[in-house]
């Protein structure tokens, strides 16, 4: 993966579906266009609902990275 | 979200805090993906969003059997009034009382959670809906 410089983290690990959704939904909205939101997530609905999501928002989703028991969607505010 | 989509309409009949969570759920999500939302509370739904009664414990469904409850009961999701809220705040969300059931009750718009946007009839309902699916929970 490239180095992507993430402007804010949420820490949605633990959350039940759809916490981290509406967590980077939130975060999102308050932000500035062309920054970067990494969101963790142990929520197993996280993984189709934020690619769904973002596509739906026509934002950008950098990646998505598996870690032990949790994932890191990575979320560019395009718009 | 430009498009325009058909709205999605969930009628809320049972007032079991599982199936106010399950209908939430499902508010929450269409409202984050751009989809108008409207919920039409009617008789035990409707009690549940009476002003004050809305945290208070409103029991689980028939279809909750003892093994089950448990687990129901102690999952740590948010509570279906704080999903709504959040739908509210992402979404297009309108949520009125039936006018009949809130006759049944003999209850006004004071009476209930600010939650509620108002009362309507079953017609004004069905017009909101219009080529939308209406889902009743």
């Amino acid at each position: 993966m490239s180095t992507v410089q993430v402007d804010r983290t949420i820490d949605a690990r633990g959350m039940a579906c759809p916490g981290p959704l509406m967590s980077l939904i939130g975060a999102i909205r308050q932000g500035q266009v062309a920054q970067v939101f990494e969101v963790l997530s142990s929520d197993e609905g996280s993984k189709t609902d934020i690619p769904a999501w973002v596509a739906k928002a026509r934002h950008e989703l950098v990646a998505v990275v598996p870690e032990d028991g949790y994932a890191r969607f990575i979320v560019r505010k395009a718009r | 979200m430009d498009e325009q989509e058909n709205p999605l309409s969930l009628v809320l009949f049972s007032g079991t805090d599982d199936k106010l969570t399950a209908a939430a759920v499902l508010a929450v999500g269409a409202a984050a993906m751009g989809r108008r939302v409207n919920v039409f509370l009617q008789y035990y739904a409707l009690d549940a969003f009476r002003a004050g009664k809305v945290c208070a414990d409103h029991g689980l469904s028939k279809e909750a059997t003892d093994e089950q409850t448990p687990s129901v009961r102690s999952h740590k999701g948010q509570h279906w009034s704080e999903l709504l809220r959040q739908a509210k705040e992402v979404g297009e969300v309108d949520i009125q009382a039936c006018a009949l059931s809130m006759d049944m009750y003999g209850i006004g718009r004071e009476d209930l959670d600010v939650l509620v946007d108002g009362v309507e009839g079953v017609a004004a309902f069905m017009a909101s809906a219009s080529d939308g699916q209406v889902v009743f929970i």
